[in-house]
């Protein structure tokens, strides 16, 4: 099964790499991973995607938690939360295709951020499926470049994931 | 107080109240080295290998349970501690090494002995640090004691550039008193509930059966658990780390369990109704297969690692927290119930327990005209009361000594469990005998392990060490030959070692005494010769029995009531 987990990290050198090879040596899964600091500038928050049984998961949490670095766990996949994930794509955009472009962006709520002649660039935020959706849904042949910043995750309501 | 970070290193160190350093110098921790030389806060100990620095200081922390500290240089120094870290790391043994690096400016340039030392040892340290500013390294000290004694305990690498131990580099001084890390905080006792529930089922248990690893061992509850284990009269196994936790003369005891355990320690296992787990982290060695692992039992599991529990076998109650606190609140309230064991129930348990007994499974043969290694030891048992502190290498000779020599105290018993690291034992004992000057210390170790870091011999004389080493020479590398006999056709790919060197003329020429014995008939008074010299390091290379094999076993991929029993009993 499919899991979210959010992360508070100490933001120090090296701390990323203790995650990443948490999942490297134990052999778990990691289908994506995103890290940035917090308002807090000792802090950076952490959301990874991963995958596999309960007993996996339980075990995942367990050695994320072992980790000296990692203050705060929360695994999203259990309560109420929320998903983003912003995309940017770089289509070619002749002067027949961009109708077509257009009407797409818009009822995806896409942006386009960059125009040449031959392209354009098509900023899109959502959950992943959407994006997914978007990219299926663009003529065959027109991608040139898809760069996705991996879900991004908090819970819905009042509670905060703080130290 | 104004230091220099090279001082500082050796006044934390002072204030940490470390007796002993392992190490060898070179370039980058030069300026360190210098501040010793100035201050001699403490002994150094001068190694051989940087491998025998870490596993001194992991025998030291073993035997005394005070934190082993070790030094090395940049690249190679700190590259050749990996091996010693790691086994530090599977056992959980409080060890501190610190490690020389580069100069700030030049990390990342491929500069001389540069390498990656945090990025080498992440994985196999509890955690590590890299200290770029000598205004850090008080507190960086502090932290690293802290995480390597408290919760699991494990070991902890410090890595210094050369700079910040500039001597010209003078910053305030000031040693934390306390440490709290926000990120980091180990359980200070079981949750009650859970507790209750686990007496519930010990209570209810027709079949009970304990468990017991190294946890208990480290979190210093052998009293905790000798009075459980008596009170209520249980059956106890215990495993290779945790063995002398419980002591082994005694009628509860079955043995070791596990792949080379006891019949009656691995039937009783297969048949309990309710097993007790106590500071454990069910081994493959000691499982088995997984899937028939205590069938019928309910798992109670006491840990202080959360991430042990259910990691390879499912348990059913699990209790996170120190094992000394909860195995005495488990005591107390079960004396507080004025619980009464049903006498005929217990009576049929131990009946089927004897039955299993009584198949005497780790017999031998005992007229042999060569000497049988499980003789060797059980003279090492007989000549020295069973008041030894042992560490062993790898392989047959470790297996041996864990099933025939008696241990009745804890941190007495001290080898390479998890990581199964050969080279491990002379190193090791020289830690142990530092920590002990006066009590005798032996190393039981086999041809093929000793070589590995023999170089250590003259460590011992440097140092007077007084070490016995009780060599198993069976000129194989026994364990891989028992594999290749019982599981690959007896095809004995290079397990013979055809050039063994005189391990006579080696303990002499390191100027240590060296005995060769043949005939079992010797063996008891020369081991007590060799005991006698108090102030020697003795080597005794034992020829034994070249095709003896360890049993029981387990192959892999079979349950517990699945051994192989020696050939003569099968």
């Amino acid at each position: 099964m499919r899991h979210i987990i959010s992360l508070l990290l100490e933001n120090e050198s090296g701390a990323l790499s203790r995650v990443a090879g948490l999942f490297s040596a134990r052999g778990y899964n990691i289908e994506a991973l995103t890290v940035a600091p917090t308002e807090d500038p000792t802090l950076s928050r952490t959301t990874l995607v991963t995958t596999g049984n309960e007993d996996v998961i339980e075990q995942i949490k367990k050695q994320l938690n072992k980790l000296i670095d990692v203050v705060k766990l929360q695994d999203l996949a259990e309560s109420p939360h929320i998903e983003r994930e912003l995309m940017l794509v770089k289509v070619r955009a002749e002067k027949d295709d961009r109708p077509e472009l257009m009407r797409l962006s818009e009822i995806f709520r896409a942006r386009v951020i960059d125009v040449t002649e031959i392209s354009y660039v098509i900023e899109l935020t959502g959950t992943g499926e959407k994006l997914d959706a978007f990219l299926s849904a663009v003529p065959e042949g027109l991608i040139t470049e898809v760069v996705r910043s991996g879900p991004s995750g908090i819970s819905r309501g009042p509670k905060g994931l703080t130290v | 107080m104004e230091l220099s970070g090279a001082e500082i290193v050796v006044q934390a160190l002072k204030d940490e109240g470390v007796e002993y350093v392992f190490g060898y110098p070179g370039g980058a921790v030069l300026h360190i080295y210098d501040a010793l030389f100035k201050h001699q806060a403490f002994k150094h100990i001068l190694v051989r290998h940087e491998q025998g620095a870490v596993h001194a200081a992991d025998g030291y922390a073993r035997a005394t349970g005070k934190p082993g500290v070790a030094l090395v240089t940049s690249g190679p120094g700190a590259t050749n501690a990996v091996t010693g870290l790691a086994t530090a790391h599977m056992d959980s043994i409080p060890v501190i090494v610190i490690s020389g690096q580069v100069p700030t400016p030049v990390i990342g340039s491929d500069a001389f002995q540069e390498v990656d030392t945090v990025g080498i040892t992440r994985p196999c340290t509890k955690h590590n640090f890299l200290v770029k500013d000598p205004r850090k390294l008080a507190e960086t000290f502090r932290k690293a004691f802290y995480l390597a004694t408290t919760g699991r305990p494990g070991p902890i690498l410090i890595d210094i550039p050369k700079d910040v131990t500039d001597p010209n580099v003078k910053v305030t001084y000031e040693y934390p008193k306390t440490m709290k890390l926000r990120s980091y905080n180990p359980a200070q006792k079981g949750h009650l509930g859970q507790i209750k529930k686990a007496i519930e089922l010990l209570l209810k248990a027709k079949r009970p059966m304990v468990y017991t690893g190294g946890g208990v061992i480290l979190g210093n509850a052998s009293q905790a658990l000798t009075d459980l284990v008596q009170h209520m009269n249980l059956p106890i196994t215990q495993t290779l780390m945790g063995l002398g936790s419980y002591p082994s003369t005694n009628k509860q005891f079955l043995g070791m369990l596990g792949m080379h355990g006891t019949y009656e320690a691995n039937m009783a296992m297969h048949e309990c109704d309710v097993l007790l787990a106590i500071g454990v982290r069910f081994d493959d060695r000691v499982t088995a297969k997984i899937s028939q692992f205590c069938p019928d039992a309910a798992i109670i599991h006491i840990d202080i690692d959360p991430s042990s529990i259910s990691k390879n076998v499912r348990v059913d109650v699990p209790i996170v927290g120190p094992v000394n606190s909860v195995l005495k609140e488990i005591l107390k309230l079960i004396k507080a119930e004025s619980w009464q064991p049903d006498i005929a129930v217990q009576t049929q348990w131990w009946n089927q327990i004897d039955i299993w007994r009584s198949k005497q499974c780790l017999n031998y043969n005992r007229d042999s005209d060569s000497i049988k290694p499980q003789f060797a030891i059980e003279t090492l048992y007989k000549v020295s009361n069973g008041d030894l502190y042992v560490t062993s290498d790898v392989g047959q000779h470790q297996m041996f000594t864990a099933q025939f020599y008696k241990f009745t105290q804890p941190r007495r018993w001290i080898n390479s469990g998890g990581l199964g690291t050969m080279g491990y034992g002379l190193p090791a004992a020289m830690g142990v005998q530092i920590a002990h000057p006066d009590k005798p210390v032996a190393c039981v170790s086999g041809e093929a392990s000793i070589l590995m870091c023999i170089q250590e011999l003259a460590t011992c004389k440097q140092h007077d060490l007084p070490i016995k080493i009780i060599l198993l020479n069976n000129g194989y590398m026994g364990m891989v030959r028992q594999w290749q006999e019982m599981f690959y056709g007896s095809r004995y790919s290079h397990s013979y070692v055809e050039a063994l060197p005189d391990f006579v003329k080696i303990a002499e020429s390191f100027g240590h005494v060296g005995m060769r014995l043949k005939d079992p008939k010797d063996l008891e008074t020369a081991m007590r010769e060799a005991f006698t010299m108090k102030d020697r390091l003795v080597f005794m290379d034992i020829q034994v029995d070249s095709t003896e094999n360890v049993y029981p076993m387990i192959a892999m991929g079979k349950g517990h009531h699945e051994m192989h029993l020696a050939p003569e009993l099968a």
